[in-house]
């Protein structure tokens, strides 16, 4: 019979090995090669479209229209693609976005490419689809400021909309719940398209410089970025806590009993990152050099930060190495043609009908009819849900 | 005396359980749950067990509204559905962990 020190003694040895053992995986993954690596990477064949929400092209285009239709806001003068500009690979170019009556708003404009897989959506994730998302900022005060009760009344008075979701949606129409399913259906379709980076993996050994190649190896290695930009779409979906200075504790706001989660983002894609400056959701890393050295010093040492964060003592030459990688991430994409949206009633009947256009004025007036269920930066969150 | 006790605390520990109401088991690990879909009826529940090495954090927001907190690794909960329908479960640390519970 082993005396029970002995046996108390010999766990607690095996535990601390464990320990430090732990501390010692928790570095950057080796073991794989580079062409091991580059399997990771390989784009999707299609894009996903859900079940009660399928691709069409009508539903498609309509979508198009709205997206970049300013009438869809208060003021008549802010479309979802005011923010999301295609010119700015679907970002603005600030460090903040900037709304209704010009209110510098709390984070940064995040890029709509490749949502379609997108696990969640916002910097902390509050909304689980597009179809939720495409409302939020449609209704909030500080945003595009829509009166959520008038928007329906103001599609219906222009004759092309009219048809265009009869089309889509025969049966029900202009409905809040069709403008997002139509423009939900647009933003899948924003894919980045074939890059250097990827005619590299696809067997292109001219794709990409030699400097580039040691970034990737880099990625994947000492700098660790592969531990949260993983996969073809350079995101794991999840959120993180890297270290940054600022107050904003994302995802924290929405899980306050999870210690991991305060003051962590969603990883976003590096997808045509070279295109989306500034960076992180408070917009102050100003171009990818920023970015490289902010994770080699590894930010700000609290209780949440990741595990996965750590100083990664690089060298200047592998700086270099890596933002010339992410330099191939590019693609060439296809420019995106912004649409003729529907004309109002050019009617007679039209001429005296008339609605006025919904409420906003250029004040910040607080949407009266959505429901605001949360959020310190006003978006709209169903109660009902 | 003793076999009342004994009897009383069996039926204790039952009693939150209707007769017939059955639990199925999905575990976490490897951020991801062990079955990607669930079919139970009305009145069952589902035990959420974390095998892995990382917290998890299991809710569902549409339709049947819980959230079971963080669970450390080791820990479980469970929940009871108690009402028909299909819903989506989820981790909330790792929007990529899914889970469709189809309650008949």
């Amino acid at each position: 019979m082993v005396p029970l020190k002995r046996i108390f003694g010999f766990s607690l040895s095996m535990v601390m090995a464990t320990a430090v053992l732990g501390q010692a995986t928790a570095g950057p993954v080796t073991g794989k090669s580079r062409a091991e690596w580059k399997k990771e990477y390989v784009r999707p064949a299609e894009t996903p479209f859900p079940e009660d929400n399928p691709y069409s092209k009508p539903k498609a285009e309509l979508g198009h229209k709205l997206f970049f239709d300013p009438r869809l806001s208060g003021n008549n003068y802010i479309s979802c693609g005011t923010c999301h500009n295609p010119s700015f690979a679907w970002g603005d170019g600030l460090p903040k976005g900037i709304g209704n009556a010009m209110t510098v708003l709390g984070r940064r404009t995040p890029t709509i490419l490749n949502l379609a897989w997108a696990d969640s959506l916002m910097w902390d994730g509050r909304f689980d689809t597009l179809e939720e998302q495409a409302l939020g900022p449609m209704a909030a005060a500080v945003e595009m400021n829509q009166q959520m009760d008038q928007v329906v009344g103001e599609l219906q008075e222009v004759p092309e909309y009219r048809a265009l979701f009869n089309i889509s949606f025969p049966g029900s129409g202009i409905t809040i719940e069709n403008i997002a399913k139509a423009i939900a259906t647009y933003e899948r379709t924003v894919v980045s398209g074939v890059a250097p980076f990827d005619r590299w993996i696809a067997g292109d050994e001219d794709a990409i410089s030699v400097s580039a190649k040691r970034g990737f190896d880099l990625f994947n290695g000492k700098a660790n970025c592969v531990a949260c930009h993983s996969g073809w779409n350079f995101t794991d979906g999840s959120f993180h806590d890297i270290g940054l200075g600022d107050k904003d504790i994302g995802r924290g706001k929405e899980l306050p009993g999870v210690k991991m989660m305060q003051h962590a983002f969603k990883t976003p894609t590096l997808r045509n990152v070279v295109e989306r400056a500034p960076y992180m959701h408070d917009g102050t890393l100003k171009n990818l050099y920023s970015v490289v050295r902010h994770y080699n010093d590894a930010g700000v040492s609290r209780p949440s930060r990741s595990q996965k964060i750590f100083p990664l003592k690089l060298t200047d030459a592998e700086m270099d190495d890596l933002v010339s990688f992410m330099k191939t991430l590019s693609s060439d994409d296809t420019h995106v043609v912004l649409p003729r949206l529907p004309a109002v009633d050019q009617s007679l009947a039209g001429s005296i009908k008339g609605v006025a256009p919904a409420a906003g004025g250029g004040q910040a007036v607080p949407s009266k009819s959505a429901k605001t269920c949360g959020g310190g930066f006003m978006h709209w969150v169903s109660c009902n849900q | 005396m003793k076999m009342r006790i004994v009897f009383a605390a069996v039926a204790l520990a039952f009693g939150t359980v209707s007769a017939n109401a059955a639990e199925v088991v999905v575990d976490q690990s490897a951020k991801k749950f062990d079955k990607k879909k669930v079919s139970i009826k009305v009145g069952d529940s589902i035990k959420f067990t974390n095998s892995d090495s990382i917290t998890h954090n299991v809710y569902s927001r549409k339709g049947m509204k819980f959230d079971l907190g963080a669970q450390k690794p080791g820990a479980s909960a469970s929940q009871v559905f108690d009402k028909a329908g299909k819903f989506k479960v989820r981790c909330a640390i790792h929007p990529r962990m899914k889970l469709d519970v189809e309650v008949n």
